[in-house]
């Protein structure tokens, strides 16, 4: 077999990661031109990142966008790590397609519909019930947690089905209560995806701009909405500053958690390896 | 079978757990998602009042009667004015030719991807999903700088001498294009990386001993077992695009209608919240059929 080293498909791989990687390229290099206009380059100049930080409006937001994202995670890995042992070990109950759905659709459901209709049903509910009181920070969550909970599912379901079921059934006919079971044994050989599916769920809800707008209430703007209004007006070096901050952040978190989630792997690798051995 | 045993385990062993763990995220989703769509479709009935909440009721209990009304002007005015009809049929164009452009970039990466070592594969995947995991907004306003009359692109064909004057890129449907494509591109790569790389090679090799030419080889073998990945790809790319706001609004001109910038006007700057709702339940109406194909591959896939 004649093996050619550069094929058509490895250039078009190549072609794509520039496509991807440029434009950002380019938005970290504009973020330290000194000059107001940005596409004048002016020379190298770190100011606006000193007016980034001293504007307190958009550092509160950031702060607010902070704590929505850590606890909408952390909510929806919870819920997420249950929902994905009922997908993966309880295959058959009554109304199992339907939970199926409801864990597959906010993945693909447009952001426009699920805000819109999130909404509605807090205005309906402070209607009826008198709950939520007032929207703002609270509501925010609720919609986040909702929509996360679906990616911590597919990020959590998928390792756990992959996982080698009989480590648990040994520890089960071994006496341990199927709790023991579960979080002595299950629990670390998924530790890795649900540090994903936190990260992810993290990301995914400081990104989001749309469901926010929607659900949020006075004084309570997050970070997106935030950078949104302004960008709507038009390329600001002030918003340069801060993409670059973030794309140095999730950069450095992203590589940091891959690589500890290879690390944590091949441990446990190596002592299955061990047990096995012994 | 091992499925079997573990149920009867947490059945006997622990009363009423299973209960508890189906109960907490179904009860969540229900009450958070499921319902909802069901106050959206109410509303889509009602009138818009100057009122808090901006609509009509639907039940009304006067005199011991109980009247229901199911307004259907929202759906009637959806249909007299072109506007919308135009804004649906022009979302689901951008959708679809976004969908079959990602198709057209992402899937060679893929193949390369799968194609490439084992050892660099969940490298080369990083690559991929690392621009994705910053912010959204920001990838997308990153274009803004690029395609702009005096952007980057434009001064630097200027500088070339290729053009004397700016080409107006930016508010135009090729930006919604660009955008889309540039935002959207790892949710295709990525069904389809790991559709491909399941791929049994001895089909391939069997094939070229029989003779087969290489492309031949890829259009009936390869393309074909790759179906599932593409349809499930195809359609993270698609459901999502024809809702799309963010893109249109920043990159998009006055002319690039869509039906997710629709929804949002009618709802923000019109306050017609039965309109508003009338344009959500039509758009799930159209995006029904997609999401159950996506539901069932992605399902027939994880359990391949």
């Amino acid at each position: 077999m004649s093996r050619r080293r550069f094929s058509l498909s490895t250039l078009c791989f190549w072609l794509g990661i520039v496509f991807l990687y440029a434009p950002m390229l380019v938005l970290i290099v504009y973020s330290f031109n000194s000059s107001r206009l940005v596409t004048v380059w002016a020379g190298w100049s770190t100011k606006w990142y000193g007016e980034l930080f001293r504007d307190e409006q958009l550092m509160t937001a950031v702060w607010r966008s902070f704590q929505v994202a850590f606890y909408a995670a952390t909510a929806a890995v919870l819920i997420g790590l249950l929902a994905s042992v009922v997908m993966v070990r309880y295959t058959r109950f009554k109304g199992r397609t339907l939970f199926s759905g409801m864990i597959t659709a906010p993945l693909v459901m447009p952001d426009v519909v699920i805000g819109l209709s999130m909404l509605l049903l807090f205005v309906a509910a402070a209607q009826t019930i008198g709950w939520p009181p007032h929207r703002g920070l609270l509501t925010v969550w609720i919609a986040h947690t909702t929509f996360c909970i679906a990616y911590s599912t597919v990020v959590i379901s998928s390792r756990l089905r992959e996982m080698d079921q009989s480590l648990e059934e040994a520890a089960l006919d071994l006496g341990a209560p199927p709790l023991t079971a579960f979080f002595k044994v299950t629990l670390p050989i998924i530790a890795p995806s649900i540090l994903s599916a936190w990260l992810l769920s993290f990301t995914l809800s400081l990104d989001d701009v749309v469901i926010a707008s929607f659900v949020t209430g006075p004084g309570a703007t997050t970070l997106p909405i935030e950078v949104f209004s302004s960008v709507k007006l038009g390329v600001t070096p002030k918003v340069n500053a801060l993409a670059t901050i973030i794309i140095g952040i999730v950069s450095m978190v992203a590589l940091g958690s891959w690589f500890v989630s290879r690390r944590m792997d091949e441990r446990h690798k190596a002592s299955l390896r061990m047990a096995a051995g012994a | 079978m091992s499925d079997l045993k573990l149920r009867k385990l947490d059945l006997s062993r622990l009363p009423g757990g299973r209960r508890w763990v189906i109960s907490v995220p179904y009860a969540w989703l229900l009450v958070f998602f499921l319902l909802p769509f069901i106050i959206v479709a109410k509303i889509s009935f009602a009138t818009a009042e100057l009122a808090i909440p901006p609509y009509s009721a639907m039940f009304e209990w006067v005199n011991n009667a109980l009247t229901i009304r199911l307004n259907l002007d929202s759906y009637l005015w959806l249909f007299s004015d072109d506007i919308y009809i135009h804004a649906y049929w022009n979302s689901i164009r951008i959708a679809f030719n976004s969908t079959v452009l990602c198709l057209l970039v992402g899937y060679p990466m893929a193949y390369a991807i799968a194609k490439a070592p084992a050892r660099v594969q969940a490298t080369l995947l990083l690559l991929i999903l690392l621009p994705s995991w910053t912010s959204f907004l920001i990838r997308v306003y990153a274009w803004m700088g690029l395609l702009s009359n005096s952007g980057i692109i434009n001064s630097f064909l200027m500088w070339l001498g290729v053009i004397g004057d700016p080409i107006q890129m930016l508010n135009t449907d090729f930006a919604v294009y660009i955008g889309v494509v540039y935002a959207y591109l790892p949710f295709m790569i990525l069904p389809l990386y790991a559709n491909l790389v399941k791929h049994d090679p001895t089909l391939l090799e069997a094939a070229n001993d029989l003779g087969a030419r290489k492309w031949t080889t890829f259009f009936r073998i390869t393309l074909p077992l790759s179906k599932n990945g593409i349809i499930a790809g195809s359609m993270l790319v698609f459901i999502p695009v024809v809702g799309e706001y963010v893109i249109p609004e920043l990159l998009g001109g006055a002319e690039t209608v869509m039906i997710g910038k629709v929804l949002w006007q009618e709802f923000f700057n019109n306050r017609d919240w039965p309109v508003a709702s009338a344009l959500a339940v039509l758009m799930i109406l159209i995006l029904i059929v997609p999401i159950i194909l996506f539901h069932r591959y992605q399902s027939k896939e994880l359990n391949s």
